[in-house]
């Protein structure tokens, strides 16, 4: 067995340091109970901070613990925040790719629209914030399936998936199989599995330490989106992982 | 061909930021630096000139090496700016005249009272198209010109020179004390209480009204035209436009024929309506201003309803009860019910402004019963921005005599789609937001880039404006007629709740 690693023990301590008591403590207390030098302690309340594990008095200085350790179940990200925060860089990857954007959570086993933007041809569009879609049958909900090892635990694991085309994944082993080459190439792609002409390419939008958050695609005509050969442009999908990974450096994600 | 850029330079209250755009519109790159915001006595808000112009000298050169382009690629400076906000500076040392006082500075109250009550003190509104009040410039020069000790002689030999922030930045940048530019936009100009709405010029009446030295006032010039050629930071870059910021929005939203309108819905919310080459007198409480005016051409006007409160509510609800921890949670909350259960608020925190102007209301939360949750008051917060809207909506239609189509919107309110939605139906009109948030640059640069010939005319402007969102209205209008109803009632009880105080 590995040993132990000795920052997150120290972590641990000092979340538990810090919920037996009520009151709110300084670096230097918190360093003093438990025997650690100010910098290593400070250095790790940062880090806690950052996560939303504790939160600083602006006043005194002082630690306490975060809201977000009383919410761990919930979701981390309210997904209005999401749109917030990630409307920016939709618009401009809209702008950009000349097609609709939409940025998906998961929600009850299906994917929730949370943020949705026209393509930029002033045609008659509707907002279709809020409307539910298949996991399975769009490039979004793939991502989700694909980076969120729970919305792939809470599903039935028997019997075939709900077929929207002839080009819907319907069985459970290309699916996984799908979801694999997901995960080496960081994106996904629907041609023509949910609605026959239309085909979308979407990213993973993360938080920090790698989190999924949501997803971020674009959809179109098939014709537009994917080359002769059926695969989606390249161009396009270099444009979605721009937003994506500019999204994700917003929300604290590092390494994307 | 190597491509060429606009530039836009976005002075605002709290940054100062350098955008370009390519030819189709979108943004290239951005540079942004904040600066310190002064607060010396209760109501007194100042910059630093200097400050502000350090800041422009780093972020230019980083908004060309973040595009990576160079200077000769691009064609023109649209420069977008606070408005209101009043500079005075020395013509030989460019040194300014302690820091600027920004259009929230209030200190200019008892002054503002003592002048409206002067016999002639109608002449304000009827020759500048606004209200005597605090928040316009030319009291501010006459508070300066009173308090700075040895000013008012300096001002009389020439020696001081006033400007807004676009003056300031046109003078430095086109030399400064060595042969600097010393002109001032129209818009910005309109904002001053100096200027004649109808002549476009400086009024020699309200400047002895005033009693501001007609030689301290810069040049008025066009919205799009020549400014000059900047010789420090950006040399031999055209300057071709300047437009005050809310002004510059209602250009970058493309809101080029009368009857077309935007509201930008940030902290406080700005809706600017164009009434085209007709100047509309308000009798309803909005301001009448001018939109742009490019080059001859007769300039194109505005009417506008400032509306003092809309997102601070939603900042008051997360920083003072701390009911929410960031903005975007108001629309969480808010749908956790389906409707205000019978709660109104309404946040007169420092009086109401358009279209009533009662400096005298404070804000009230009406209709609590034990029944009210955080959902039903977050859906009131909400609901007060969309009532406060319709309420400048009524006052323009009722003004202008158009009624409004179609509201254009934009600022970080967008972002909350039961907002928008709201606004729609109690509007009763769509609601769109376009793809480019960053109106008030865009409209900057659209002007700088069609002075000089980037952008053809109006008709390509409109092309690049692209729809990224539509909320239709889906309000029953007797629901809606009964809720403003209650909306108008709660706002009444706001009225007369300072009162002068009491002798000791």
């Amino acid at each position: 067995m590995p040993g132990s690693i000795q920052s997150i023990e120290r972590s641990a301590a000092i979340l538990r340091l810090m919920a037996r008591g009520s009151g709110r403590l300084g670096v230097g207390e918190i360093a003093h109970s438990l025997g650690l030098a100010r910098g290593t302690t400070h250095g790790i309340l940062r880090t806690l901070q950052h996560v939303g594990f504790v939160e600083q008095d602006g006043a005194s200085g002082k630690y306490q613990l975060g809201a977000a350790l009383l919410h761990l179940g919930t979701s981390y990200l309210d997904v209005n925040e999401l749109r917030s925060r990630a409307i920016n860089w939709a618009d401009a990857l809209a702008a950009r790719s000349g097609e609709a954007v939409r940025i998906g959570t998961v929600l009850d086993g299906r994917v929730l629209v949370v943020h949705h933007v026209f393509r930029p041809d002033d045609t008659l569009q509707t907002l279709d914030v809020g409307t539910l879609l298949p996991l399975h049958a769009t490039a979004l909900g793939k991502i989700l399936l694909a980076f969120d090892a729970n919305v792939a635990a809470g599903r039935a694991d028997d019997g075939d998936l709900e077929a929207f085309s002839r080009k819907t994944i319907t069985s459970r082993h290309a699916l996984s199989r799908a979801l694999a080459q997901i995960r080496e190439a960081g994106w996904a792609d629907e041609v023509e599995e949910l609605t026959v002409g239309e085909a979308g390419v979407a990213a993973p939008i993360r938080g920090y330490g790698g989190l999924l958050v949501g997803s971020i695609g674009v959809s179109g005509a098939v014709e537009r989106v994917c080359d002769s050969k059926g695969r989606p442009n390249p161009a396009l999908v270099a444009h979605v992982r721009d937003a994506a990974r500019a999204v994700s450096r917003d929300l604290g994600a590092s390494r994307w | 061909m190597t491509e060429r850029f606009v530039m836009a330079v976005d002075q605002g209250t709290t940054s100062t930021r350098c955008i370009l755009f390519d030819h189709r519109g979108r943004m290239v790159s951005v540079t942004q630096r904040e600066h310190k915001q002064h607060f010396p006595k209760p109501g007194w808000v100042e910059h630093d000139a200097v400050e502000i112009w350090r800041n422009l000298e780093r972020i230019a050169p980083e908004a060309l090496a973040q595009a990576g382009i160079t200077l000769d690629q691009v064609v023109a400076l649209g420069i977008t700016n606070q408005r209101e906000t009043t500079v005075l500076w020395d013509r030989r040392t460019g040194e300014p005249i302690g820091r600027a006082l920004v259009w929230q500075d209030t200190r200019t109250d008892t002054l503002v009272d003592e002048m409206s009550r002067r016999p002639d003190a109608g002449i304000v509104q009827e020759r500048s198209g606004l209200p005597l009040a605090t928040y316009f410039s030319a009291p501010r020069i006459r508070w300066l010109l009173d308090h700075v000790p040895g000013l008012d002689e300096r001002a009389a030999r020439g020696d001081v020179l006033f400007g807004t922030m676009e003056s300031w930045l046109i003078w430095k940048l086109t030399g400064g004390p060595d042969g600097g530019v010393h002109a001032t936009e129209v818009t910005n100009a309109s904002r001053t209480l100096l200027m004649n709405l109808a002549t476009l010029d400086w009024d020699e009446e309200l400047i002895s009204f005033f009693g501001v030295p007609r030689r301290i006032l810069p040049e008025i010039r066009p919205s799009m035209g020549t400014y000059g050629t900047a010789r420090r930071i950006l040399p031999g870059v055209r300057i071709a436009a300047a437009l005050g910021d809310q002004q510059a929005a209602l250009f970058g939203q493309t809101c080029f024929a009368p009857g077309e309108a935007k509201c930008t819905y940030g902290t406080g919310s700005f809706l600017l309506l164009n009434t085209g080459n007709e100047l509309v007198r308000s009798t309803h409480g909005l301001l009448s201003t001018v939109g742009y005016k490019i080059g001859q051409e007769p300039a194109v006007y505005a009417l506008e309803g400032s509306i003092a409160v809309t997102g601070s509510l939603v900042q008051w609800f997360r920083d003072r009860l701390g009911i929410i921890s960031t903005a975007a949670e108001i629309e969480t909350l808010a749908r956790t019910v389906d409707d205000n259960g019978g709660c109104y608020i309404v946040p007169a925190f420092s009086g109401l402004f358009a279209p009533y102007w009662r400096s005298e209301a404070r804000g009230i939360i009406v209709g609590l019963t034990s029944y009210i949750t955080k959902g039903h008051l977050s859906r009131a917060v909400l609901e007060a921005t969309g009532w406060q809207t319709r309420e400048v909506v009524d006052a323009m239609n009722a003004d202008s005599g158009l009624a409004l189509k179609e509201l254009k919107v934009d600022g970080g309110m967008t972002a909350d789609n039961l907002l928008m939605q709201f606004i729609a139906d109690v509007l009763d009109v769509p609601v769109v937001r376009p793809m480019v948030a960053e109106t008030v640059s865009l409209g900057a640069a659209y002007a700088a880039g069609l002075a000089v010939g980037y952008w053809p005319d109006l008709e390509v402007l409109r092309s690049n404006w692209h729809r990224a969102g539509q909320w239709l209205p889906n309000m029953d209008a007797r629901h809606r007629d009964r809720e403003y109803g209650n909306w108008r009632r709660a706002v009444e009880r706001t009225f007369d709740w300072i009162q002068a105080p009491e002798e000791e």
